[in-house]
């Protein structure tokens, strides 16, 4: 069996893919590992939807205030700089365009771009969007983080998305365990392939039609434990 | 003389009839002004539709108005929470109404009800099943979704400081959807920690003007939702 990225490798990636000065917004779940990962040389301000430019890390145990949360609802910290604000404000930030890339989970995306990541459709569920689908429109990149399949091995990159869309035509790129794929006008471009596989094998585990770019590299990421 | 201070808790939720359309701000607990959700469980209305981001979470707040069955309608964004089982058990059951909107498109349609707008186009939920059954256009060539404002008979609404004409200041992100519900009620009735003098806050850090805002009450030590859930959790 070929490796695959762990969790946090995958975090990693995605991390090495953030420009210095980037205003950034975090999904909830794997993409808050992000902000773990980056490179020292990059100042990057982290946006929260609930109105936060400028979030910081997790606050040391016993100094958490729960008026400064993440989108999440976990305690953050506010960089010196940061600043609040309301919610519309917020969402004026992510639906207008302001902010520049946002990382997000996914349960499936399409060849197209297509991003489903907020309901399974599944009977007797409780529904719940959040802040999804206005920041898969307003972000100017929208990076999808998720493993390449499904706990049962089902791919999660698809010809078309089967579960209810979150937006359609909006992911930029996605990161796997597997591979660093490009979302072009000509389909899935896949830049990155974890070593020790086979672009067919990658394929196979694969819904949807799948290019190699290229000039494409190994995927690596360093040991983190 | 403009007096917006009330003295009591009771007097603040006073007039809120059944059947009423209620905005109340929060993300999770954070904003949400539960001292004035208990006092509204304990006043009685019901039939009530909900205006919030969640369900309520836990035993205390919106969750307990819910759990008493004084909300018929909940218009959210996002009302799974971990402990949140009054709004699973009445929705499982049919007893409670959901709309769902995405949350950026609700901030905005609680900030247009206060700003006279008649409608907008959003980006946002085109092409998606939240688009379902409304008008889309193609507007500088992308889809849009109109959208109404969301306009509300109350706005209940926690602060960190007021006066007695209603100037408000928030804590940190606790402010949330705060400035634009207090804009969209007809009654905006908020719990201030601390109720300070006319001038006490700086004229450039109002944030939330007074002529939006019609009622405040002062509660210096609010009550936590989190470690209401946490003593619960011991309890049982």
């Amino acid at each position: 069996m070929s490796p695959r990225l762990s969790r946090r490798q995958i975090a990693w990636r995605v991390a090495q893919d953030i420009a210095d000065g980037a205003y950034v917004n975090l999904g909830i779940g794997m993409p808050e590992m992000v902000s773990d990962h980056l490179p020292e040389d990059r100042e990057v301000i982290f946006h929260s939807e609930n109105g936060i430019l400028g979030m910081g890390p997790a606050p040391a145990p016993g100094h958490e205030d729960y008026d400064i949360i993440n989108a999440g609802k976990k305690p953050v910290t506010l960089l010196p700089g940061g600043a609040y604000f309301h919610h519309t404000d917020s969402f004026a930030m992510i639906r207008g365009g302001h902010i520049d890339i946002c990382v997000l989970g996914a349960f499936q995306v399409s060849a197209t771009g297509d991003l489903a990541n907020w309901s399974t459709g599944a009977p007797g569920a409780v529904p719940a969007v959040g802040g999804a689908m206005d920041l898969a429109v307003g972000a100017k990149r929208v990076l999808v983080m998720s493993l390449h399949t499904t706990r049962d091995g089902a791919p999660k990159l698809v010809e078309r998305c089967t579960y209810p869309l979150t937006g359609l035509g909006v992911v930029s790129a996605i990161y796997t365990d597997l591979a660093v794929i490009d979302v072009t006008d000509e389909g899935l471009v896949v830049r990155e392939l974890i070593g020790g596989m086979e672009f067919d094998e990658l394929r196979g585990l694969t819904g949807a039609p799948l290019g190699l770019a290229n000039d494409w590299r190994p995927l690596t990421a360093p040991d983190l434990g | 003389m403009i007096d917006k201070r009330v003295a009591s808790l009771n007097q603040a939720v006073a007039g809120i009839g059944d059947g009423a359309t209620i905005l109340i701000n929060g993300f999770g607990e954070s904003g949400c002004p539960t001292e004035l959700v208990h006092a509204l469980i304990d006043q009685g209305a019901k039939g009530l539709t909900v205006v919030s981001n969640n369900a309520g979470d836990g035993p205390i707040g919106l969750a307990a108005l819910i759990r008493a069955g004084r909300v018929g309608k909940m218009i959210c964004s996002f009302p799974r929470t971990q402990y949140g089982d009054a709004f699973r058990e009445l929705y499982a059951r049919g007893e409670i109404e959901l709309e769902i909107v995405a949350q950026g498109t609700l901030t905005e349609r609680i900030r247009a009800a206060g700003a006279g707008i008649g409608a907008f186009y959003t980006p946002t939920t085109a092409g998606t099943p939240l688009a379902e059954g409304k008008e889309t256009r193609n507007l500088g060539g992308r889809d849009q979704v109109l959208e109404y404002p969301l306009a509300a008979d109350f706005a209940l609404v926690k602060a960190e400081r007021a006066d007695r004409w209603g100037n408000l200041v928030y804590n940190k992100s606790a402010r949330n959807f705060g400035p634009s519900m207090c804009m969209a009620a007809a009654t905006t009735i908020v719990q201030a920690r601390k109720i300070v003098e006319l001038g006490a806050i700086e004229p450039e850090h109002v944030v939330t003007p007074g002529i939006f805002v019609d009622r405040v009450v002062e509660v210096p030590n609010p009550i936590s939702e989190r470690e209401a859930i946490q003593k619960e959790a011991v309890g049982s």
